[in-house]
């Protein structure tokens, strides 16, 4: 079972940064460095200049976040980093299109520990993240209990990230179920990585989601980074694409570019809204990149691979989307925001020790045998 | 009397009516069979799933997310090990979520030994289940005790698994259950699917009603002042036959029905042990690391200078599984027999 790695200077040593560039599609690692003029509607699907700016923005915020945690933890400021630097292009895009809101009338996103572009679309405020993975008493995702990117957001359907990344795959299935007798709309987001797709739970997700006349109103995606952790997708994937194996289901499959966020809004709404109208699954499969390699245990350095921010900022600069000082005045006040929510989170206090009894059992019921 | 498979399907029945529950679902739940022990017959709520334990589980709690409450089956016990992640999480969800994510939900299946069901369909569960954490326990011994937990496991605002005794489940009890007709027959007639096509078959349900067993609260099930007996599931009937045999021969053996495995009635085991100041626990699960080891070192621990003999615990052989043939599972988990001999050397103890 393929899990978050915690850090270790053991672990460190064994596993150095890999350049992923060899292993990818050619079409994902070449780099739009021409300067060639831009054609609006053929480049960016027709979408307006505000949204093209606005998921721009997004996307900026999410990077600054990640880029943020992963100086607490190389400040000492948190035990672990696992986060999605490298997948802005799929994640903000998927937030976008969320039914938003509490309850089997709206969307229930499972997600896997790379959501933070994905809930920062939907609005996560920064501080959240950071309390998060500092630890702090105020984290009201997990009280300091869980790591990084383990986020858990009722009022939004975000069910709790757990380590273990195939589960999610299974527990989709049961807020699908309910959605489907109850709603004529909402759908179940399950994501995950091609490395868990080795899961038999993800089989599990195919076979239960598309039984005969019980369909089930199910987005199953895979953000296609080649990576298990250390391990090259190539060297124990025989399947071309993960995609394919929903076709054995008879579940409508497609493969997009993750990296471009145009494509990945165009064919996520194309496709949600197939789900919502049929009640039925769409297996997606984004290739995406993976900027910071897998976590803290592998160093949480640059990598070189495709950068879907810099690469959408830059054709948005080249078709006069957006101006270079629009663009520095962003970053700047992301970082400034990041910077202001870092300090918050520090002048906090740390859990109570004996906080590790809260929520054992439901309604502050107490599972400490000693005290039966 | 009705017998406990009647009384779960019945408790199920109640749940799907009265309490909210919206899916009863495992493999050969639904019709045309009922379950393999028929306790999910002629419910409107149960449906057939893929052969998929962890699917099952998976979905209970994805349901459960939603608010809505539902009672899941694993066919039997020896097929859930392959789940016991998804029983860690299921445990550990409320509480990592920092209360975001109750999970609320039933997860019944047959456990123990007694129908010759061989290395994979006699395996006890009981203290694999002792060490999830999260999770509240509990496993009847009778037909009215199966109704009442069932009713309280449905509407717990935790993972509550429900330990059946798949050698009581044919077992008829001694007291009606509240609703319940007093003609076996007629309940029969009205509840159990008949063999053969069962296409237009639809159960016609007494109007039973609502009775809750607490979670967490033990039963004396015979009251004694020389020796205690603590013990639970399908080991409650030959605990009290021993005790009624001890009794003869002019000992007063106490025993009680745990019920609940977790959390269990330690008020209950706590003051019939100062009464009698001796105690043994008897389960079927194996040896090392039984949970009665557990209730050993407590009342070890808080009742030292009260006991007259060391506590013992009589639990299943330390063994990878319970073969076949009767001479083979007889001696892998403990009889009458057993339980005599345990109980007359602590009996015969003098401090």
């Amino acid at each position: 079972m393929a899990r978050t790695q915690t850090s270790s200077s053991k672990l460190k040593k064994k596993m150095p940064i890999k350049k992923a560039s060899s292993n990818k599609p050619k079409k994902l690692v070449a780099k739009n460095q021409k300067k060639k003029p831009i054609n609006k509607k053929s480049v960016f699907g027709g979408l307006a200049s505000d949204q093209l700016r606005h998921m721009h923005q997004l996307m900026v915020k999410s990077r600054v976040l990640e880029e943020r945690l992963i100086k607490i933890y190389k400040a000492g400021g948190a035990y672990f980093w696992i986060g999605a630097p490298g997948e802005e292009g799929f994640g903000v895009p998927l937030g976008l299109l969320v039914d938003k809101g509490n309850g089997p009338t709206h969307d229930y996103l499972h997600l896997h520990y790379r959501g933070t572009p994905t809930l920062v679309a939907m609005g996560m405020p920064m501080i959240d993240s950071i309390r998060l993975i500092m630890n702090r008493a105020t984290d009201r995702c997990t009280g300091g209990r869980n790591f990084s990117n383990h986020y858990c957001f009722p009022e939004w359907n975000v069910a709790p990230v757990s380590s273990p990344i195939e589960v999610q795959y299974i527990m989709a299935l049961g807020t699908a179920r309910v959605q489907k007798r109850r709603s004529k709309k909402s759908l179940t987001i399950v994501t995950g990585g091609d490395a868990g797709s080795a899961e038999g739970d993800f089989a599990s997700c195919l076979i239960w989601a598309s039984r005969p006349k019980e369909e089930l109103p199910l987005l199953i995606t895979v953000q296609n980074n080649r990576w298990g952790i250390s391990t090259n997708y190539g060297s124990q994937h025989g399947e071309e694409s993960v995609a394919d194996r929903g076709k054995a289901f008879g579940i409508r499959t497609c493969v997009i570019n993750g990296n471009d966020p145009v494509e990945s809004y165009i064919k996520l709404g194309e496709e949600m809204d197939y789900i919502r109208k049929n009640r039925r699954p769409v297996l997606l499969e984004a290739h995406v990149s993976r900027l910071y390699g897998h976590s803290s245990a592998s160093g949480a350095n640059p990598v070189d691979e495709l950068d879907p921010v810099r690469e959408f900022e830059q054709k948005l600069l080249r078709a006069g989307v957006l101006k270079s000082n629009q663009v520095q005045e962003l970053w700047k006040e992301f970082d400034e925001e990041a910077r202001a929510a870092h300090e918050l989170a520090k002048s906090e206090a740390a859990p109570e020790a004996e906080s590790i009894w809260d929520h054992f059992y439901v309604n502050g019921e107490n599972g400490d045998w000693r005290k039966f | 009397m009705a017998n406990m498979a009647q009384a779960i399907r019945m408790a199920l029945h109640y749940g799907e009516e009265k309490l909210g529950v919206q899916d009863v679902f495992g493999q050969d739940v639904g019709a045309p069979l009922g379950g393999v022990f028929t306790a999910t017959q002629g419910l409107e709520t149960a449906w057939n799933t893929p052969l998929d334990e962890r699917g099952i589980i998976g979905t209970a709690m994805g349901i459960a997310m939603t608010g809505e409450r539902c009672v899941a089956e694993i066919q039997f016990c020896d097929y859930i090990f392959n789940t016991i992640d998804l029983l860690k999480i299921a445990g550990n969800t409320n509480w990592v979520s920092h209360g975001n994510y109750p999970m609320p939900f039933v997860l019944m299946t047959p456990v123990g030994a007694g129908i010759r069901g061989s290395v994979y369909h006699s395996h006890s569960f009981d203290s694999w289940a002792s060490r999830l954490p999260g999770w509240k326990v509990v496993m009847p011994s009778n037909p009215v005790d199966a109704y009442g937990l069932l009713l309280s496991a449905i509407e717990d605002g935790n993972p509550v698994l429900y330990l059946k005794p798949k050698a009581l489940l044919r077992v008829k009890g001694e007291e009606l259950l509240p609703g319940e007709p007093s003609s076996e027959k007629e309940l029969k007639a009205m509840i159990d699917a008949p063999l053969g096509d069962r296409t237009k078959w639809r159960a016609k349900w007494p109007k039973i009603e609502d009775f809750r067993v607490p979670i967490g609260v033990g039963k004396i099930t015979r009251e004694g002042s020389d020796l205690t007996i603590v013990t639970c599931g399908r080991d409650v009937l030959f605990c009290n036959e021993a005790a009624d045999q001890l009794k003869e021969e002019g000992h007063s053996v106490e025993v009680i029905d745990l019920r609940s495995i977790y959390p269990y009635d330690w008020q209950l085991i706590k003051a019939s042990i100062e009464k009698t100041r001796k105690v043994l626990f008897v389960n079927e699960d194996t040896e090392v690391t039984n949970f009665g080891e557990h209730l050993s070192y407590r009342a070890t621990k808080e009742l030292f200078y009260q006991l007259d003999a060391a506590p013992e615990v009589l639990a299943g052989k330390n063994l990878p599984g319970i073969g076949l043939h009767p001479n083979l599972e007889e001696a892998s988990v403990p009889q009458t027999r057993d339980i005599l001999e345990s109980a007359k050397r602590l009996l015969s103890e003098r401090p």
